[in-house]
């Protein structure tokens, strides 16, 4: 499914990558709002996430918005009601979150391939209903109100320029992170899963185990997207946890390029940015320009743009 | 009379209204698995078309004065076509590459179709009228029971055991079991299995639009009714596992019936109680009741 | 050699730029007003693009312009999700230099934008909301609640249900912001004019399918069927009810409709009901008038929301007009100190908790032999004057009216 040069970054990757990274240090100041840059962002972290488990393990979790709306209540709660700073309450939504995906993971892994996606789904919209019955979550209205406070108890994040430079550490250090795993042993042998599963289970690996583990960091890191994405925004709602936004990010990780590091980043503005900018044009052709991307990803454009990119690279340097 | 404290009225009520649920469930996994059987294909956008049948109705009467009995014959071929126009074009390419590209796929027509009709049609739901001949309720004692929703439970068990019969007692249902099975060597005894594989498609879409002209004058017509009930959907598909036609039926139905009593005694978990079933049979059973693969 | 890194964050950035409407505005040389309802959803019909159009009609009638700064009208439809709306919201006030929003339906997201709104100091009109919750537990310096809310309706229809022989009711509520409210609300009249609550059952908003709740509340034995949800909701909970012979054992209490509902579900399936209302096309003369012209325009008689958005645009463009500022807190003084007299309400005037106190009437719907033309629906069963219709001082728990 991938090609192998996605995981060593050359240098010039790592000079894209330094652009990027420059690009989005200077955004507020050249006029893109702060408040669309740090959701797009939040977004762009739950991506590189889903990404770890798509891309980088070869599973399918159809139902991932579930660990996204969770720590985004979690924290939500834990802020606004429970008194938490933002720092804090980033954590226990993170934490939260990645035990919700111990959960939902270790029913899911006992079935494979496409069953993993359905059973993935079915429980995600299990944890939606729950969301919907529950009182803390406000149910339909959502969970409003939650302050930005002050991070470690002394700098108010309330401005935006402020806030946003805080997100976008967080979202560099997540990026290096799972630069990190996938370059680990570890990352080794989620690759090795993804590419043949029997045999990776014929050398003698606890295959199960490395799935779960991949499950669990999956799921945690796109629940600290949904904590970022609470703090930014001020409210959690049924929306962060519905299907549409599962499917959503399977999206952004496929058009920007599964198994790549940038893909999901560029997939994520992508996609954040089409809403934004057609959502009030067009109303509710946005699903259908959405599912039209969908299809065409998945008829004629598997590898997404970086993929596409690197592809091309490759016939270039063999021609 | 009372049964855990509950009027048996109430009781009888629920378990009633969860068999018609039951027998939708029943009709849309049996397609999903009749297709997935076949073409190795999750069929997301089941629940689409199940909507696109109802808004056949919909439109069929409100446009055209085509009346519900015709339209019962006349929406499955229209979406039954558009079925084999899908496959046709878009599924074909799949076949060969990891399944979870079909559910991509299929997931991406299901956005379109309900983004299309959201924008013809909006949000908030048409009504559909009950068919003449079907209007009225029969007072049964322990509810008023609207004659049409008996008709519905009636029609799609005929249905569904109509389609068990076809697929496991009959010749075609031979050919299309062991095009499953083994399609090289089915296509060398002479049996043109694309074909085949695209009537079937057509067919399970067939089945959905079906389910959806019978679901129109029970709930609102909305663009958004088949994507909430395929995921139930596909939770009933992994309780029952997908390998047995009569397995999907049983389940489909056991499971609206237990919704319909968890209405009764816990009203708020009615939501989520077929998810709970489905991880319980995981632990116990990965491969699902009657499931046939390891 | 292209670098593919390079060219991906080349995309990065054009995909950011797709995605932010240019450089923050200032508001300088154009008074925007926002509207975010329900334009596609269960409530598009109450309110929805037919309440823009009100608002256009108000923004003609002050001829397009104030003190040579151009008025302006922006739509957005929330789809009953109360993030899109304070999102929506948030955005417009940070970059597009809006100067009021009004609050189309949906309780939920009232809440969420006027939280917005207080935090941006900038005026929020609620009109198609109907939580009261909007001046009492959560009001701010900024929030005006403009045509109904939730203790009206109570005290309307709620009382006039029980003095007509309802004692025992159950509820059919819808599960968000509002349904609950309402609910609340109407208990506590019921309560307090001797009547009793059996139970209830909330309903997801916009159901598909009522037959279960339905069930339960006719095991209640209940006399009495309080809907506590409105527009789309209302009106398949009354086809269902019909459907299912409800009707036969209960008596149907219809907390929150509008005549776009009665219209729907015709006379004869509504005659009879009781309903409360903050205005009527055909109540005067003036009314009339403007209901006439937005017919024209809309080819539907105008709802009392639609009537309400209209008049608070107008109000607020006077205040604005006759301060010669679109400061916030200016106008606002202003709109606080002068009395409301336009086609919507006669001696209507803002109070401390931003409610806007006008007279609401209870209203019976006519039988087909009483109804003399299209869209005549209502008689006037009696006028709740002034203060009478709403929270009192002793009741409210708003920080701002002690």
């Amino acid at each position: 499914m991938m090609s192998g040069n996605a995981n060593d970054i050359s240098r010039r990757g790592r000079i894209g990558l330094l652009i990027g990274l420059a690009l989005l240090l200077i955004a507020p100041f050249i006029g893109l709002y702060p408040v669309f840059m740090m959701k797009a962002l939040c977004y762009a972290i739950f991506a590189c996430a889903f990404n770890l488990l798509l891309g980088y393990t070869g599973l399918l979790s159809f139902g991932h918005a579930a660990y996204l709306g969770a720590a985004a209540y979690a924290t939500g709660w834990l802020v606004r009601s429970g008194g938490l700073t933002p720092e804090l309450g980033v954590l226990a939504g993170t934490v939260i979150a990645a035990l919700c995906g111990l959960a939902v993971g270790l029913i899911a892994i006992r079935r494979q391939g496409i069953y993993f996606a359905m059973v993935t789904l079915a429980m995600a919209q299990m944890i939606y209903f729950v969301f919907l019955q529950a009182p803390f979550t406000g149910g339909e209205d959502g969970l409003q109100g939650v302050p930005r406070g002050k991070l470690f108890g002394l700098i108010p994040l309330a401005d935006d320029r402020l806030l946003y430079y805080v997100v976008l550490a967080v979202f560099v250090a997540v990026f290096l992170f799972i630069i990190r795993i996938v370059h680990s042993p570890y990352g080794q042998v989620l690759k090795a899963i993804r590419e043949n599963e029997p045999r990776a289970v014929s050398l003698g690996y606890d295959v199960d185990r490395y799935k779960l583990l991949a499950f669990v960091l999956s799921t945690g890191i796109a629940g600290l997207a949904g904590s970022m994405k609470t703090l930014v925004l001020g409210f959690a709602t049924l929306s962060d946890a519905h299907w549409s936004l599962s499917g959503e990010v399977v999206l952004m990780t496929l058009l920007g390029g599964m198994g790549t590091f940038a893909g999901p980043v560029i997939g994520a503005f992508t996609i954040i940015g089409l809403q934004n900018f057609l959502a009030d044009q067009v109303g509710s052709w946005i699903n259908v320009i959405i599912g039209v991307i969908f299809v065409v990803c998945v008829v004629a454009f598997r590898r997404g743009f970086v993929g596409e990119l690197l592809a091309w690279q490759q016939r270039r340097n063999k021609g | 009379m009372e049964i855990f404290g509950i009027p048996i009225q109430a009781f009888l009520g629920q378990l009633l209204l969860g068999l018609v649920n039951g027998s939708f469930y029943a009709m849309l996994s049996l397609g999903l698995a009749v297709i997935f059987g076949l073409l190795g294909i999750v069929n997301f956008a089941h629940g689409a078309l199940y909507m696109i049948g109802a808004y056949v109705a919909f439109v069929a009467l409100d446009s055209f004065g085509i009346n519900y009995w015709f339209v019962l014959v006349l929406a499955p071929i229209v979406v039954g076509a558009l079925g084999v126009v899908i496959e046709r074009t878009l599924l074909k390419h799949l076949y060969k590459i990891d399944p979870i590209y079909g559910l991509l796929l299929t997931f991406g027509l299901a956005l379109i179709a309900e983004g299309m009709f959201r924008e013809k049609f909006g949000v908030s739901g048409q009504q559909y009228p009950v068919p003449e001949l079907l209007q009225g309720a029969t007072n049964l004692g322990f509810m008023v029971l609207p004659n049409y929703r008996a008709w519905v439970v009636v029609a799609s068990l005929t249905v569904c055991l109509g389609t068990w019969f076809l697929i496991e007692r009959t010749r075609l249902g031979a050919y299309l079991r062991a095009g499953t099975e083994n399609p090289a060597l089915v296509q060398a005894f002479g049996i043109n299995v694309p074909v085949m594989v695209m009537l079937t498609y057509g067919a399970g879409a067939g089945l959905a639009a079906l389910a959806g002209v019978l679901a129109a004058p029970v709930i609102q017509i909305t663009p958004l009714m088949g994507s909430n009930l395929i995921i139930v959907v596909f939770a009933v598909v992994v309780i029952g596992g997908m390998g047995s036609i009569l397995g999907s039926i049983i389940t489909g139905v056991a499971l609206g019936l237990i919704e319909g009593l968890t209405k009764v005694f816990y009203p708020e978990a009615s939501s989520i109680v077929v998810f709970v079933i489905m991880a319980i049979v995981l632990m116990i059973r990965p491969a699902g009741l009657f499931g046939k693969e390891a | 050699m292209k670098l593919s890194k390079i060219s991906s964050a080349c995309a990065l950035a054009v995909a950011s730029l797709l995605g932010t409407s240019a450089q923050a505005q200032i508001s300088g040389d154009v008074i925007r007003i926002g509207f975010i309802t329900d334009m596609s959803g269960l409530y598009a019909d109450i309110d929805g693009p037919a309440g823009a159009e009100a608002i256009k009609m108000a923004i003609a009638d002050m001829g397009g312009a104030i003190n040579g700064k151009k008025i302006e009208v922006l739509v957005a439809d929330h789809q009953n999700k109360a993030d899109v709306a304070a999102a929506k919201a948030r955005e417009w006030f940070d970059t597009q230099g809006l100067d009021m929003l009004i609050g189309g339906t949906n309780s939920g997201t009232a809440l969420a934008m006027a939280k917005v709104a207080a935090e941006k100091k900038k005026p929020f009109l609620v009109v198609g909301a109907a939580t009261s919750a909007l001046t009492n537990d959560q009001c701010t310096p900024y929030t005006v609640h403009w045509a109904y809310d939730t203790v009206a309706l109570a005290k309307g229809t709620g009382n006039a249900v029980v003095k007509s022989g309802g004692k025992s009711w159950y509820f059919l509520t819808a599960d968000y912001a509002f349904g609950a409210q309402l609910q609340n609300d109407t208990s506590t009249i019921v309560k307090a004019a001797g009547g009793t609550i059996v139970g209830s059952v909330k309903h997801p908003l916009s159901a598909s399918d009522f037959s279960s709740f339905l069930l339960q509340a006719q095991s209640s034995k209940a006399q009495i069927l309080g809907l506590a949800n409105a527009g789309g909701d209302t009106i398949n909970s009354i086809k269902a009810a019909n459907e299912f012979g409800i009707t036969k054992t209960m008596k149907l209490a219809g907390l929150l409709m509008f005549i776009n509902d009665i219209h729907s579900l015709g006379l004869k399936a509504t005659q009879g009901m009781y309903l409360t209302d903050s205005w009527y096309w055909n109540r005067d003369a003036d009314a009339r008038g403007w209901s006439r012209k937005f017919f024209e325009k809309v080819k539907r008689m105008p709802s009392s929301i639609q009537a309400g958005d209209y008049s608070a645009a107008l109000n607020y463009l006077n205040a604005v007009k006759a301060t010669g500022s679109d400061d916030a807190d200016k106008v606002l003084a202003q709109m606080k100190k002068t009395k409301i007299n336009d086609i919507f309400a006669k001696g209507g005037y803002i109070r401390e908790d931003g409610r806007m106190v006008h007279d609401m009437y209870l209203m019976q719907v006519k039988t087909p032999a009483e109804s003399t033309e299209p869209w005549d629906y209502y008689k006037v069963a009696e006028t709740f004057k002034g203060d009478s219709a709403w929270t009192s001082k002793a009741e409210s728990k708003c920080a701002l009216w002690k």
